[in-house]
């Protein structure tokens, strides 16, 4: 039951909760603002908020200096690619765990989150060297398989407590009106399952999109994504705050959006179901 | 029921997600362990040889193994703190009824959506730089000598930095976990004349510990193996060498494989114990 409250009250509430929730987007809306103006606005002493002249130019500059797009579509690749391969390859794992349980299963779950325990700086030269010797150094199919790999563990675990919600009774009644293996997969499971499934695929994306160990590691100038693009803002560009604040909008904005759309998902994704 | 038939479709449906985690364990983790009892200096005459444990002597004797390790543990302490301190306040906060509720959540939760090479070059440059950045500026305005972050408060800056980034996970894990309260329990105690701040501390944070846990974990494992942070703005200059990018640097900078590989086996080992409590809690709640 809610309990009454004071008008006077929540407008106090209201106030303190706008203030830390602006104060905390701060650093990303005043990127954005700065992305909008001229490198001496940017650094204009004292700083310059709302009141400026509103230019488009840091975007073109970035886009025609560092070739934005090439990275961009890179990060596309790589991020879509990654969690498509990943439901591809834990539909049917989290399926089969859900379904048809087995004594096994909780341990196989388990052992699955602790390879994503696995700190990747320990395996960072032997990865290093397999993908030196096959030839994958610098490539997106490479960097695709890694991020793959790196996050299946959580594709299985978030599909796997998505698909558990699915009441067994209706698959028996399917089976009762004689639906075989394949009819109870593809129309009454998959039905039910697309939901989860899309929340599975959303936070993934985010994930592959925001890696940086092994896109950092493990390219170089062919199939760098977004990160890459933003690191080598390191020095001495990163002093050019406006094409520095251009570059880091566009290589968050696709995400910052999809993130919005996912962020009740985040949580059941990212404690593996410790927390409801 | 589950037929034989079932059950070992059950299985070959399995066998793809298992059977690549198995081999994206085993191979790399095999190779590190063989790498670290070597000496093994690609750009320097290569394969030197077996050395027993030479090498994982020699990394935690060297004169950048302890500040690594106190650099890691107040990095990672420091933003645990950060998170959870005001990922509560700002939960309860949120938990209020207010006006725009949705907005403020997300403009809360934004950080997290924001890729790390990004904040960290954000921060380090708009932010931080003791001419240009906002926080000179501020400083300047009250009067104050601006401050050079990185190099003069280095941890600091990084804790600044990685919390900001952590800060929407833990607040919206511990947001999830206030609402599931039975709020009947905090009226029974309102009206029971139990003042907020002992309602705080006997009802809200006794049912937040679990969550708490589990952020804490979570946590720990992500930010022992933070590096683009460390990347992009101080290149573990000013002491913020973590162990993480000590053993990077050790591998991959100055290409001694065997030692850094030591150091490697050094990480594994350390996630894996804050691990086993983690699948404690959630192996557990698979039971349930």
């Amino acid at each position: 039951m809610a309990r009454a409250v004071t008008t006077r009250r929540k407008t106090i509430n209201s106030l303190a909760a706008w203030t830390v929730g602006l104060l905390i987007f701060f650093p990303i809306l005043w990127t954005i603002l700065t992305s909008f103006k001229t490198e001496a606005t940017a650094i204009a002493d004292p700083p310059v908020f709302l009141f400026f002249d509103w230019t488009l130019e840091n975007y073109s500059v970035v886009q025609e200096r560092s070739d934005y797009m090439r990275f961009l579509w890179n990060s596309i690749i790589i991020a879509g690619g990654s969690t498509l391969l990943g439901i591809l390859i834990a539909v049917p794992a989290a399926w089969s765990m859900a379904f048809v349980p087995s004594r096994r299963t909780k341990d196989i779950l388990l052992w699955m989150l602790s390879t994503k325990m696995l700190p990747a700086v320990g395996v960072l030269y032997p990865i290093y060297l397999l993908f030196i010797q096959l030839g994958l150094l610098d490539t997106r199919i490479g960097l695709t398989i890694v991020l793959m790999l790196i996050n299946l563990p959580i594709i299985v675990w978030m599909l796997y407590t998505y698909f558990r919600e699915i009441p067994g009774e209706i698959l028996e009644a399917a089976r009762m009106d004689g639906a075989g293996l394949r009819e109870e997969i593809l129309f009454v499971l998959t039905p039910m399952a697309i939901p989860g499934i899309a929340s599975t695929v959303l936070l993934n994306i985010i994930l592959a999109w925001n890696e940086a160990f092994w896109t950092l590691n493990l390219t170089a100038a062919k199939a760098a994504p977004l990160t890459a693009f933003i690191a080598s803002y390191s020095s001495p560009e990163g002093l050019f705050y406006a094409k520095l604040s251009a570059a880091s909008t566009m290589a968050i904005a696709p995400i910052l959006i999809l993130g919005w759309f996912s962020q009740k998902q985040l949580v059941r994704g990212l404690t593996f179901g410790a927390v409801k | 029921m589950a037929t034989q038939h079932a059950r070992s479709a059950a299985r070959l449906m399995m066998a793809p997600a298992v059977i690549l985690l198995l081999g994206w364990m085993l191979v790399p983790l095999t190779m590190t362990l063989y790498f670290s009892f070597k000496r093994y200096l690609p750009l320097r005459g290569g394969d030197l040889g077996w050395v027993g444990f030479e090498n994982y002597a020699r990394f935690v004797t060297s004169s950048s193994f302890w500040p690594a390790v106190q650099a890691t543990l107040i990095i990672v302490g420091g933003v645990l703190l950060v998170t959870v301190v005001f990922g509560v306040l700002i939960a309860l906060l949120l938990d209020q009824p207010i006006w725009g509720q949705g907005v403020v959540r997300i403009l809360v939760i934004a950080p997290f959506f924001v890729m790390p090479t990004v904040s960290a070059l954000v921060w380090k440059n708009m932010f931080m730089d003791p001419v240009n950045g906002l926080f000179a500026h501020l400083w300047k305005f009250f009067g104050a000598e601006p401050v050079s972050w990185l190099s003069e408060a280095p941890l600091f800056s990084i804790v600044l930095i990685v919390g900001w980034q952590w800060l929407p996970f833990a607040t919206l894990i511990l947001l999830t976990a206030i609402q599931s309260l039975d709020s009947e329990q905090l009226e029974a105690a309102e009206m029971d004349g139990a003042p907020a701040l002992s309602r705080f501390f006997y009802i809200i944070l006794p049912h937040l510990s679990r969550a708490i846990t589990v952020v804490v974990l979570i946590q720990t494992i992500f930010l022992l193996s933070i590096f683009a942070e460390i990347f992009v703005t101080t290149q573990g200059s000013f002491g913020t060498r973590t162990l993480t990018y000590l053993i990077y640097q050790r591998v991959l900078e100055s290409q001694n494989v065997g030692l850094g590989s030591a150091g490697g086996i050094y990480a594994v080992i350390l996630a894996n114990i804050v691990a086993l409590f983690l699948m404690r809690i959630v192996g557990k709640n698979l039971d349930a």
